[in-house]
């Protein structure tokens, strides 16, 4: 049983003005949330309501600095840690943009974070059986693994190499970033299905969309609206079908005026 | 084998500025290229060809010099494959090359012997030809041709290692249907000077993929050029740089599509490691009006591994015509990407690791073209070794 707590989490990042000044621009303004194990919150969100900064600051990502507020996974303080002592803590993230490494191979990488995360190499017969049968849920190709770390991938090949990965890393808690996203139907289903797969083993899971469509495959027990850097609204799944049907002006928020 | 070219002295000539009425309808100059070294001025590097060249170390090799004989080829190849010492008067000789700078001019006027390495027809090679070119101190000519005739397949390294100062030309043709690997190594020792031209021409059908890897010397300065003979030929070109303190790395790329459907790629990376350690990249792609159908693209990476490096990248792309399959180039110049090294970390991988990850990498997205095992995994040590020495 784990669990993660988002207390009063306030996140700003340094934009760039016109005149190269650093300007401090507050995204997140008091986010709390607590995540336990088999549980599985969606938060939904306009564009530009500060939902993929949430998910960013939780991994550690440098562009963004948090100002006050907690980050706990069980008990231990996880905005103390670098990035890397996250990932090992058990936090995981799946990223809306997975980054090309150019010259790494996926095979190459992917043990080199399993050794990471499990403190010791994998056993080389059983690590190519437990990629071999990842990949295979994820209805990815073999030679898949001999490719570039995300160089050249499709939309739907980097979904499916993160949620890969996180089946690999088995973390404690998930976060999916935008993980719909540039999915067609069929990707969607087969990616849902994996994460449905790890939702099994008791990972809890945050999952952060835009869309309701995702909701349809991976069932949240938590749904929260997210605008204007906080939480409006919490309820259990009616609030998705809710969002699905009045959008999100019944919760104040002017879609239009958000995204600009 | 395709008609030679052996007499460029009628060759339409520029000299930096189009004479007038010579290029037809606004067409750029001509690149100037001659055989005869004093149709070359020495140069003050304020030409552009030597403008981000160090001069000084070069002085004597602008003009001819007495030959001091301190390199020796030795190699091992395949039974099939010929390898001989010719006269410099062999037909072979500058039926590629056209000296588009003064040292490649002399060089050609003034050595007096090439080794020829001649791929037979329609042989496909097992083992790959390797050439060590070994060099003790003193100045040197060299001349070396790799001929690969039509249907063959092989790869010829030229290994050079040791310590020299060497003004050279490299000619390589690729016969039609043949596809050929060349991969030219400059592992050599700190003080070495290496100044060459690398002349090729792809023929009809035919693929070549030419690897230079730059890891020593004081000053290397190579000048890879590509011809296509006929249609559907193919050139893939990759070059790796790894430059330290005191070290200037240049390749200068000029590919000329003149034929229809030929397609041209190139890779280029360099790392820098060292205050004053310094890479030059300049790659020119002509597509000329006839050259329809043609698909070119030119990438040059450069990782800055210290404060103080430089590295200059500049990429020229001239279109002639619309009717092509694709062209277009890319550089970036850049230190360590955090982006790439959040995302490792954020796999579990700690920062050291991922670092190193990132920078092995980097090194094999050129090296991974090396498909002789022994080699590649030399380099890569090679490589690593002075990464872990800083």
């Amino acid at each position: 049983m784990s669990t993660l707590e988002i207390r009063d989490l306030h996140v700003s990042v340094n934009a760039v003005g016109a005149d190269a000044s650093d300007t401090p621009t507050e995204i997140l303004k008091g986010v709390d949330l607590t995540v336990n194990s088999q549980e599985t919150h969606a938060i939904m969100g306009p564009n530009g309501s500060g939902k993929s900064t949430l998910a960013y600051s939780i991994a550690g990502h440098p562009k963004y600095t948090v100002t006050s507020g907690q980050v706990l996974l069980d008990g231990q303080d996880v905005l103390a840690m670098t990035v890397d002592e996250r990932a090992r803590a058990g936090l995981f993230l799946a990223m809306q943009y997975p980054v090309e490494v150019p010259g790494v191979s996926v095979s190459n990488f992917l043990r080199t974070a399993a050794t990471a995360v499990r403190g010791e190499a994998p056993k080389l017969r059983t690590w190519i059986k437990e990629v071999g049968d990842a990949m295979k849920d994820l209805e990815m190709d073999k030679a898949f693994a001999e490719r570039n770390v995300n160089e050249g991938f499709s939309g739907g090949e980097k979904k499916r190499h993160e949620i890969l990965q996180m089946a690999l890393l088995k973390p404690k808690i998930a976060i999916l970033d935008e993980t719909d996203s540039g999915l067609d139907v069929d990707a969607l289903r087969v990616v849902s299905q994996g994460v449905n797969k790890v939702r099994e083993t008791g990972v809890g899971t945050l999952l952060i969309t835009h869309y309701t469509r995702i909701l349809r495959y991976v069932h949240p027990d938590f749904v929260h609206v997210f605008f204007d850097g906080r939480i409006v609204q919490s309820g259990g799944a009616e609030l998705a079908d809710e969002l699905e049907t009045s959008g999100y002006a019944r919760f104040g928020v002017n879609e239009t005026a958000a995204a600009g | 084998m395709t008609a030679i070219d052996t007499n460029n002295q009628q060759a339409p000539h520029s000299h930096g500025l189009p004479v007038a009425g010579s290029t037809g309808s606004g067409s750029p100059p001509e690149r100037f290229t001659s055989r005869n070294p004093d149709d070359f001025a020495v140069p003050t590097g304020r030409e552009e060809e030597w403008r981000f060249t160090p001069l000084r170390k070069l002085r004597p090799m602008f003009n001819s010099f007495q030959v001091d004989s301190t390199i020796r080829p030795t190699w091992v190849a395949p039974a099939e494959v010929t390898i001989e010492v010719v006269a410099a008067d062999d037909a072979l000789i500058g039926s590629v090359l056209r000296p588009a700078d003064r040292v490649s001019a002399l060089a050609l006027a003034n050595v007096r012997h090439a080794l020829v390495v001649r791929i037979p027809a329609g042989i496909e090679l097992s083992e790959p030809v390797w050439v060590t070119i070994t060099g003790k101190p003193g100045l040197n000519y060299g001349h070396v041709v790799i001929d690969a005739a039509p249907n063959s397949k092989a790869t010829v390294i030229l290994d050079h290692v040791g310590s020299a100062s060497l003004a050279a030309n490299v000619e390589t043709i690729v016969g039609d249907g043949a596809n050929l690997t060349v991969v030219s190594v400059q592992d050599w020792d700190a003080d070495t000077i290496h100044l060459a031209a690398l002349a090729t021409r792809v023929n009809r059908d035919a693929k070549l993929t030419h690897v230079v890897i730059n890891l020593g010397g004081s000053i290397v300065r190579l000048t890879p050029t590509v011809e296509f003979g006929g249609p559907g030929a193919q050139a893939e070109l990759y070059g790796l740089s790894f430059a330290g303190d005191g070290q200037h790395q240049e390749s200068r790329l000029h590919v000329d599509h003149a034929v229809p459907n030929c397609s041209s790629n190139v890779v280029y990376k360099s790392a820098l490691d060292g205050e004053t350690a310094r890479t030059v990249w300049i790659g020119d792609v002509r597509i000329r009006p006839a050259a329809t159908g043609t698909s070119t693209y030119e990438l040059n990476r450069n990782l800055l591994l210290s404060d103080g490096a430089r590295a200059d990248s500049v990429p020229n792309l001239e279109i002639e015509t619309g009717e092509i399959a694709g062209a277009g180039h890319a550089s970036a110049t850049g230190r360590f990407d955090d982006l790439q090294l959040f995302y490792l970390q954020s796999r579990g991988i700690p920062e050291e690791d991922a670092r190193r990850l990132v920078v092995r990498g980097f090194f094999n997205d050129i090296l991974k073209y090396i498909k002789v095992e022994a080699l590649h995994d030399r380099l890569m040590d090679t490589i690593l070794t002075r990464l872990g020495a800083k």
